[in-house]
């Protein structure tokens, strides 16, 4: 939010100089009378904030609004009903006389741009992207690099063949300069289209990641060519042309070094902040954003630093931080970005109506054929060349869809405003050609093709994506899979993604993972991913239990012991003792979880004000910490035989005292909780076997039971004298957990 | 590449294998270049030691699982190369025009699904389903955790309620995964 503000800071400062005066000479009126004022009106005082707070305001009400209107976004995606706003909001800044502000390109890249990118990098799907990156690379370093030539060259001949645009020859270094930034995909624009019509991943990840990725490209050229209009073309020398092959790999690599630098800084910061909770979101975005300044510090692509920061820190973050703290930064990072994705489009708007526009049908028509037509060439052929390398093609329809999802957007914009004076030979007029055809661009893109995808993509029957969470049996089948291909590209003698990833995975375990992860809660299980997706779909049971109520869980339960029965029925020849309780775990977690869920809305009531912690018991973490937290030993068979016979003792003990429970609560109603919770802790400590009982014994479900006591906050003290010989243990435990 | 004249293989026999695996012939020529170097005793076949000699096999979690899928169809305990290659040829990019048993997706599946089953009922057992669980999820994880785990996955897939996963159930489950894209390696020429 500070950032946002900030922006705004920025150019309200000057474009409101004008109200200054007005305000200014109210102040000389207050000078005048002397007596005190219980209450006056001040707005110089608060003038910038305040017209930054209206215009966030502003803008969040335009998409809120768009919201409610069902009927208006399905025929426009939302950029252009942003931009729509804005032509109206310029509009009538314009009429009443007020200069309007347009988008400086200093805000947009310090302010605008760093929050979408990281937001951007933080969910882009890791798997998918790297899966996919030759394709991605090939399209935004070779596309670009195309069409930019392509452009530029074309736009060059038809100027030389015209005797230029409206009287206005445009040498070839002005016309490679402006279509360096005309050229790239702009990832505001492409996100923001793409986000609503939910194509399938393959498109999704290609169009995505291209927009992403050919910022490195857009950099270098465009400020090697800015230099070389500069230096004018007699002084351009082939050593030159040669520096400037050089920027590329620089800008690119130097950006992506600086991100992943600071995505491992931002693993090694979290890994320290276990007392210090409510300080992670915001290290994370300051060191983020660090990155993406630091890149733009030394001319690097930030995008590309920003992009990858999101990308490393991601795994680390993840495991570091509290659950808590997790959903604040997606939140927060949710927040910024389409906060200032709305924001862009209404000042993309906004500044249409502004400045100078020098309008020349030519040079605008042919910008929007050439980027067009070469867009479609650059495509298939780059398509044709990766399904040669590629196990699934991009299929015609798909390619057609990549070609047109090409929206220019701001960054084309922020770049062409700019560019130097020196640059464009100190010819206003060619500067404000070029920022008209620039505008005339993105609205040929954002308005005739991103309101047309979504009928093309429905009508040309694209594969849409389904977005949904992984079941049980496709995590783990999938995960053998990999494996199996693991091992049989090593077989094979065959240096695959698969054998590749194995590599990159064992270095990071070894080397990276120990010093950026923290490792107390024993995250040294070989594949948590098959962890994370089960908790998940327990809270996902648990959340229907809640919904459904006691009653829902009745159901829920009758027809697990339904199935229970029904297979021991089956099993009977086979392996009769053991089908019961292995029925028991999935049951038993219901109750934990339950348990649990009511706890929770108890601990709602003991709430107190700290500046410095929240109270961190959320159902979700604990049952990370849970499937996390164990460092048991393996345990023989023997010994597993014994404690699964100590368990169902527990686990009946257990089932039975949670419907008790429930049934309490029912009838009590919802203002029983600090009665409840006082019956209900001693009870649980009766239904514990004795403290006796052999270290193996200890199941997980006692553990659980454990590590659900100990998430009661810390300030709660009855709870901790009242429980006795547990009470130490307890409080004990509780560094570990917040 | 082109070096016809190491492969030891006579040309009828390069092209039953070709009609039988849908290789090229330059695909099984380096096949046959990466079984030798495999074949350390050169007796023209590999043993078990011979597969877990490669040291990325020898960490994998599956790792045994997968070289006891190349003596799944031998009695012997070695593999010849037609064995090796047909194995291999599960992991064929599926491409409509050059289709065949091996790799379609019910064979990719059934050869995922073999990874399982150990006693080869075609039915995947929760025991069978927590041992694979046990080697790739590895040893800190709770073996209750495992089971439920397994217990889960299980219950999932089991349609006929018989407590155990069959083929079937097994493909219907994996639908909407895209097996034919995870399940193949784009051998090199």
């Amino acid at each position: 939010m500070e950032r946002l503000c900030l922006i705004f800071c920025i150019f309200l400062t000057h474009c409101y100089a004008s109200e200054e005066d007005e305000t200014s000479s109210s102040k000389l009126n207050h000078t005048k009378d002397h007596g005190l004022h219980i209450a006056k009106f001040d707005f110089e005082l608060v003038q910038t904030p305040y017209l930054i707070a209206l215009w966030i305001l502003a803008a969040s009400v335009a998409k809120i609004g768009f919201h409610l209107a069902p009927s208006l976004n399905t025929i426009f995606p939302e950029s252009c009903l942003l931009i729509f706003v804005g032509l109206i909001v310029g509009g009538v800044l314009a009429f009443v006389g007020e200069n309007p502000m347009s988008l400086t390109p200093h805000t947009f890249f310090n302010f605008m741009l760093p929050p979408i990118i990281l937001d951007a990098g933080y969910f882009m799907p890791n798997r998918l992207f790297f899966d996919n990156l030759g394709t991605i690379l090939l399209f935004a370093v070779v596309g670009t690099l195309w069409s930019t030539f392509a452009v530029a060259g074309s736009l060059w001949g038809l100027s030389s063949w015209m005797g230029g645009f409206g009287g206005k020859e445009l040498p070839i270094l002005q016309c490679l300069l402006f279509s360096a930034l005309i050229s790239a995909v702009d990832p505001v624009a492409v996100l923001a289209v793409f986000e609503e019509i939910h194509v399938n991943e393959l498109l999704y990840i290609v169009v995505f990641g291209e927009s992403l990725l050919n910022d490195a490209v857009t950099v270098a050229l465009y400020e090697v060519f800015e230099e070389y209009a500069i230096m004018g073309p007699d002084n351009v020398s082939a050593f030159e042309i040669l520096k400037g092959f050089g920027k590329f790999p620089v800008v690119a690599l130097g950006g992506t070094f600086i991100g992943i630098v600071a995505g491992l800084a931002i693993g090694f910061v979290t890994r320290l902040t276990t007392n210090t909770r409510v300080m992670e979101p915001l290290v994370i975005f300051v060191m983020a954003y660090l990155a993406y300044l630091s890149a733009e510090m030394f001319h690097l692509s930030g995008i590309m630093a920003a992009t990858f920061c999101g990308l490393t820190m991601k795994n680390y973050v993840r495991a570091n931080i509290s659950q808590k703290s997790l959903t604040t930064l997606k939140y927060s990072m949710k927040m910024l970005s389409s906060g200032a994705e709305t924001i862009i489009f209404i000042f993309l708007g906004v500044s249409t109506v502004n400045g100078d526009h020098v309008w020349n049908t030519t040079f605008v028509v042919a910008t929007i054929s050439f980027c067009t037509l070469y867009r479609a060439v650059g495509t298939f052929a780059l398509s044709w060349i990766a399904n040669h390398f590629r196990l699934e093609p991009i299929g015609g329809v798909d390619q057609f869809v990549v070609a047109y999802g090409g929206l220019r957007g701001a960054v084309a914009v922020a770049l062409v405003l700019l560019i130097d004076k020196n640059a464009t030979l100190f010819d206003e007029k060619l500067r404000s050609m070029m920022v008209t055809t620039t505008i005339a661009v993105i609205y040929f893109t954002v308005f005739v093709q991103g309101m047309t995808i979504k009928p093309i993509v429905e009508w040309l029957h694209v594969t849409k994506s389904e977005k949904r969470k992984p079941t049980m049996n496709e995590r783990v089948h999938e995960k053998t899979m990999e494996h199996l291909m693991t091992g049989m590209e090593s077989i094979a003698g065959h240096m695959g993604k698969y054998n590749l990833r194995a590599k990159l995975r064992a270095i990071n375990d070894s080397y990276i993972k120990p010093y950026l992860q923290r490792c107390e809660n024993g995250v040294d299980a070989k594949d948590t991913k098959i962890l994370e997706t089960y908790s998940k779909l327990m809270m996902e049971d648990m959340k229907t239990v809640t919904i459904m109520g006691p009653g829902g869980k009745q159901l829920r339960h009758q027809d697990s012991v339904m199935r229970a029965k029904k297979r021991l029925h089956i099993d009977d020849g086979i392996g009769t003792s053991d089908t019961n309780e292995d029925q028991a775990p999935d049951v038993v977690k219901m109750d934990e979880l339950l348990e649990k869920g009511l706890q929770e809305k108890n601990a709602y009531r003991r709430c107190s004000y700290s500046r410095h912690s929240l109270q961190d018991t959320d159902a979700q973490a604990m049952l990370d910490l849970r499937l996390n937290l164990k460092s048991a030993p393996a345990r023989k068979k023997g010994e597993l035989a014994k404690m699964r016979q100590w368990k169902t003792v527990d686990v009946e003990d257990d089932g039975a005292h949670c419907s008790m429970l429930l049934q309490r609560r029912c009838s009590e109603g919802g203002q029983s909780s600090t009665t409840d919770l006082n019956k209900k802790t001693p009870k649980k400590e009766a239904g514990r076997p004795p403290r006796s009982a052999p270290p193996v014994g200890k199941s997980s479900v006692s553990q659980f039971k454990f590590d659900t006591a100990s998430s009661i906050p810390e300030d709660d003290e009855e709870n901790v004298f009242e429980d006795g010989p547990g009470a130490m243990k307890r409080s004990g435990s509780l560094g570990n957990i917040n | 590449m082109g070096s016809r004249p190491s492969l030891l293989l006579r040309d009828e026999e390069l092209a039953e294998i070709q009609k039988e695996t849908g290789f090229t012939a330059n695909q099984i020529e380096r096949l046959y270049s990466r079984f030798t170097a495999l074949d350390k005793t050169a007796t023209g076949a590999l043993s078990r030691e011979d597969f877990l000699r490669i040291p990325e096999l020898a960490i994998n979690p599956l790792g045994e699982r997968i070289v006891m899928a190349f003596f799944r169809h031998s009695d012997e305990d070695r593999v010849n190369f037609r064995q090796f290659v047909r194995v291999l040829a599960h992991f064929r990019p599926l491409k409509k025009s050059r289709a065949n048993a091996l790799n379609s997706r019910e064979g990719k599946l059934k050869f995922a699904f073999k990874l399982y089953d150990l006693d080869d009922d075609d039915r995947i057992t929760k025991e069978e389903l927590l041992a694979v669980l046990q080697m790739m999820v590895g040893e800190n994880i709770s073996e209750d955790q495992l089971m439920s785990i397994a217990e889960r996955t299980i219950l999932e897939a089991d349609s006929d309620g018989d407590g155990m996963i069959g083929f079937e159930e097994f493909c219907k489950v994996l639908d909407r995964s895209l097996v034919e894209q995870k399940m193949s390696i784009r051998f090199l020429n």
